[in-house]
């Protein structure tokens, strides 16, 4: 968050005015296994950046633990490959610590849903204002097929191998169940509805957060096959309302509408993909700190640091 | 109500029979309820203690339940420096028969007992102390009406305490006055009415028990700033503020949160934030987010917390983040005793985590320490861009001392973050070099921006399961601290340079250890102290220290574990393989008394001097001749 006492001054020196592409933006090759569905969205997010023109070093790419968190070596943007589950409140810092930044954190289903779950929640009902994607597998991929929190009943692991037994899930309930104030579903075989999701996310004020289905190749193929129309699947999209006041318009689905973006969520699977729910209203933390910020140096007449530390000390004689 | 050495109250005739006499210091203990203000009797005390010049400690028992129970406070008071809270009480006063039947052996032999003649009945004929019965209940109802059975009793008290002493009556009506002058007018007039009550009440009914504390010799205070006087929380709270600290995070647990408290209410002032988080995990990740973006932050919490953060704190190590990691510790393991005293958490600083995660911690040895320290922590996270931990305790954290303002306008740091432009051969972390982080915002001259990580890495930060690379980069992360410690100052030495035997301490143990050292010197022992205020690592020089005397005996609040030896005397002796080191160490859950270290000391060396000193009571300072 900007602050009086902290903002810095400008730094003019380097000047990269040339755009950001793809080229620039790219950094170590991926080291994900050959047809893994996270290259895509890699590559929608090189896409996303490109389109969002950002000053490159105001961009941070984050993440945890998983084959999905390796995500930050492959972009070239200041970044941090964090610990298991926890990207979430550390990206809560890197925001609340420098409201100029665009901070982008990724990450898989068990570390977002289950080792990271409680912060999920608590990131999404503070708002704070930065962009999450979740790449979900419905399985553990980097420490070679375990169980995860979105495996379906019966899918055989290596601590399942007679199938799972326990429910898994609902991503997109549980998120909007978190007060998460923008949630989407996308799919890594649909490039393009993948960088319209983020894109959205990326522009919108405070929590955003896009699931995509990625499938892992190596331990869960054709997991999400029943949403790919060239496998046979059927590729739902949610048809938004435009309030252009025709008779179709009445059957589209609202975004402000929570209980109805909750009615989407109980589909039966494969489910649709879109923006389920977006909230512009509610402030983000980084504003509600902002104002505490404001109101308490209006209280104290914006005296320096020095004048408030001896003026709280001689309270203390 | 009769007691042998009540003295007689004939019409209120009489008057003080001989002038005060002086005394150097005294320890007053306060027990009654939570609910009597009895804390804020000894609030007024030490701040009085302050505006005077006087140094002064006390202590204080919070009862586990949230309202009501037993409470206690204790104020030592005195001229010259006030050390530690005192073994034993020279004045008692007893508000109810539980608090007479508890603490009536904490008193001195001479000492004098104030009690509630409404309440408490104490043993007939008990000629180790001068008795005193005192109506504090119907004084005080009788100043203030009927109200006064509940509200009043600590400003009688306090009135009473202010006769016998002599202490300025002005600057306490001051104190009496900013305490409750927000409130209404009556609460003030009803509290002047109660303090006068009990302030007129000696006059009659105490011979000679009037007392004067030694002038103050001003040399002593040459700092030519005023005293101040506040917890150890506060002053760290204070001390992170004025190092330019304005960023953290926490989860709240005793007895760490008042500082996160306080941190949550001044940060906003100086444009900075304090987030409450969902638990510690996520209150250091915030935390070190926040260091990320270039802003070192503080998160803290107690023991149980500290296990909470390890995993982070090993990435933070790996990351080569600066962070400021407070503990205050507490009894344990778990939730153990969460409002006592232990210094069980050094290993836990020092070693928990996993993998080589050389640690640098700190401690403080007093309030005023409390502040220093915590800029010196923001120094070394910064320089050496590293986690520090601070290990106060909850000695530190609930005491109240005065000590001189700080220099200000000469301690300030600027809070800025550097975002300016780095160079086209940037490495975040470079082999030869001490590691300085590049925050987001700043631009990479050569256009390649640093991924911080968790995972060995080569110079530039990209991933590598090179052998060599991560021998080199544990090298790398290990040389910086030792560095540190080739940096540091020679560590505070008390009393003799060499000798029969050395008392080693760390943190709150300080200031009992050192009355301890003239104990044993007046015992005729040759002796010294040693205070280590940075543990890890430690500062060069110390064999040549340990060499100079027979034995070390290390003090410390914590168990002598399975091979007979605390926590610091452990690692001592690992490091120096030393065989003249040993240890003293207990395990109640309370701060070192002056005679337990003495004892201490004398089972370890041979001196008839100091045994025979061991079985001579203190005398109060305020027995009659
Ligand atoms: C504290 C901790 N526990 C366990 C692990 C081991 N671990 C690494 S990644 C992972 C699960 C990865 O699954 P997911 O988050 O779905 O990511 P994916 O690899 O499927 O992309 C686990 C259990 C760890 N690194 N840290
Ligand atoms: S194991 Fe699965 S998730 Fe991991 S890289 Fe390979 S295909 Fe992708
Ligand atoms: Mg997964």
């Amino acid at each position: 968050m900007s602050s009086p006492t902290l903002v810095s001054p400008p730094t003019p020196a380097i000047t990269t005015a040339v755009p950001l592409t793809k080229k620039i933006l790219t950094a170590d090759h991926p080291t994900w296994c050959p047809g893994c569905g996270d290259f895509a969205v890699l590559a929608s997010f090189y896409r996303v950046l490109e389109k969002l023109q950002y000053p490159h070093e105001k961009i941070v790419t984050f993440a945890g633990i998983g084959c999905s968190s390796r995500f930050p070596y492959f972009v070239n943007t200041h970044g941090g490959h964090y610990i298991h589950g926890r990207a979430l409140p550390f990206a809560a810092g890197i925001s609340l610590g420098n409201d100029d930044l665009h901070v982008f954190v990724f990450g898989g289903d068990g570390d977002g849903f289950s080792i990271g779950g409680n912060h999920l929640v608590h990131t999404a009902r503070k708002n704070v204002n930065l962009t999450y994607v979740i790449m979900d597998n419905s399985v553990y991929g980097l420490t070679k097929k375990q169980t995860s929190p979105t495996s379906p009943i019966g899918f055989k692991t290596k601590t399942d191998p007679t199938g799972a037994i326990d429910q898994p899930i609902n991503p997109m309930r549980t998120l909007l169940n978190t007060g998460a104030t923008f949630v989407a579903r996308s799919h890594a075989t649909q490039v393009n509805h993948m960088v319209e999701m983020m894109t959205r996310a990326a522009k919108h004020p405070g929590f955003s957060v896009v699931e995509i289905l990625s499938e892992c190749v190596e331990f869960y193929a054709g997991a999400f096959d029943s949403s790919i129309p060239r496998k046979g699947g059927t590729w739902s999209l949610i048809q938004e309302k435009k309030n252009d006041g025709t008779p179709e318009d009445a059957d589209r689905h609202d975004v402000t509408d929570e209980v109805a973006a909750f009615k989407l969520a109980g589909q039966a699977w494969p489910g649709s993909f879109g923006v389920f729910y977006e909230n512009n209203v509610r402030k983000t933390k980084n504003v509600l700190e902002a104002e505490l910020v404001t109101k308490a140096r209006e209280r104290t007449k914006n005296a320096t640091d020095l004048q408030l530390l001896q003026a709280t000390f001689a309270k203390m004689r | 109500m009769v007691s042998p050495n009540t003295p007689e109250t004939p019409g209120g005739a009489a008057a003080p029979s001989a002038a005060p006499r002086s005394i150097h210091d005294v320890v007053i203990r306060l027990a009654g309820n939570s609910q009597d203000g009895i804390q804020s009797v000894g609030g007024f005390l030490a701040r009085l203690a302050g505006r005077s010049d006087q140094d002064v400690m006390t202590y204080m028992t919070i009862p586990s339940t949230i309202s009501g129970g037993p409470s206690i406070f204790q104020v030592r008071m005195g001229t010259g420096d006030i050390l530690s809270s005192g073994d034993r009480a020279d004045m008692l006063v007893a508000f109810y028969q539980h608090s007479y039947d508890a603490h009536i052996s904490s008193l001195r032999p001479g000492g004098v007992l104030l009690y509630d003649s409404d309440h408490v009945t104490p043993v007939e004929g008990d000629n180790r102390f001068t008795q005193i019965a005192v109506p504090i209940t119907s004084g005080t109802v009788e100043a203030v009406g009927g109200a006064g059975k509940d509200k009043g009793k600590n400003i009688y008290i306090l009135g009473l305490i202010a006769r016998v002493f002599d202490l300025d009556v002005q600057k306490l009506a001051a104190l009496i006055k900013e305490r409750f002058g927000g409130k209404n007018e009556d609460i003030v007039r009803n509290a002047m009415l109660a303090f006068d009550a009990g302030y007129a009440w000696p006059q009659n009914n105490l011979h000679d028990l009037f007392y004067r504390f030694e002038a103050i010799d001003l040399a002593t205070r040459a700092s030519g700033r005023p005293q101040v006087t506040m917890d150890g929380n506060q002053a760290l709270a204070y001390g992170l503020l004025a190092a330019g600290v304005r960023h953290g995070a926490g989860y709240p647990i005793t007895p760490w949160s008042s500082i996160m408290e306080t941190l949550r209410t001044e940060l906003p002032k100086y444009g900075g934030l304090f987030v409450q988080c969902e638990d510690e995990i996520a209150a250091i990740s915030t935390a070190i987010g926040f260091s990320y973006t270039g802003h070192l932050a503080i998160t803290g919490s107690a023991g149980p917390g500290l296990s909470l953060k390890m995993e982070a704190l090993g990435w933070a190590t790996m990351a080569e983040m600066p962070l400021i990691v407070v503990n205050v510790q507490r009894g344990g393991p778990s939730t153990g005793m969460p409002t006592n005293v232990e210094q069980s958490d050094l290993l836990q600083a020092i070693y928990g985590s996993h993998g080589d995660t050389p640690r640098v911690v700190l401690s403080p040895k007093n309030v005023e320490d409390c502040f220093y320290i915590a800029m010196d922590a923001c120094r070394i996270a910064r320089t050496y861009s590293t986690p520090v931990i601070i290990l106060s305790d909850m000695a530190l954290a609930s005491r109240i001392e005065a000590f001189d303002e700080p220099d200000f306008p000469k301690l300030m740091v600027d809070p800025k973050a550097d975002l300016s432009d780095r160079g086209a051969d940037f490495k975040p972390y470079p082999l030869d070099a001490i590691t300085r982080h590049a925050p987001p915002g700043s631009k990479i001259g050569s256009g390649k921006y640093p991924t911080v990580t968790g995972l060995e890495h080569d110079e530039l930060g990209h991933p590598t399961g090179s052998s060599k690379l991560h021998t080199q980069m544990t090298a790398k992360r290990r040389e910086k601290i030792k560095k540190l410690g080739a940096s540091l100052p020679s560590p505070e030495l008390n009393g003799d340079s060499s000798g029969e035997v050395l008392l080693v301490t760390w943190g709150s143990t300080w200031g009992p250890a050192l009355e301890a050292l003239k104990r044993i010197n007046t015992a005729g022992v040759t002796g010294g102290h040693l205070h280590l205020r940075h543990i890890h690592p430690l500062p060069d020089g110390l064999d040549d220290i340990f060499n100079r005397y027979r034995k070390i005996v290390v003090a410390e609040i914590n168990d002598e574990g399975l091979y007979g030896f605390g926590q610091l005397a452990m690692m001592l002796r690992a490091r120096y393989a030393n065989p003249a080191i040993v240890s003293v160490t207990k395990t109640d859950g309370l701060t070192f008394k002056i005679s337990e270290i003495v004892a201490g000391v004398a089972r370890h060396i041979e001196s008839a001097q100091l045994d025979a000193s061991l079985g001579v009571a203190q005398p109060s300072a305020l027995a009659k001749n």
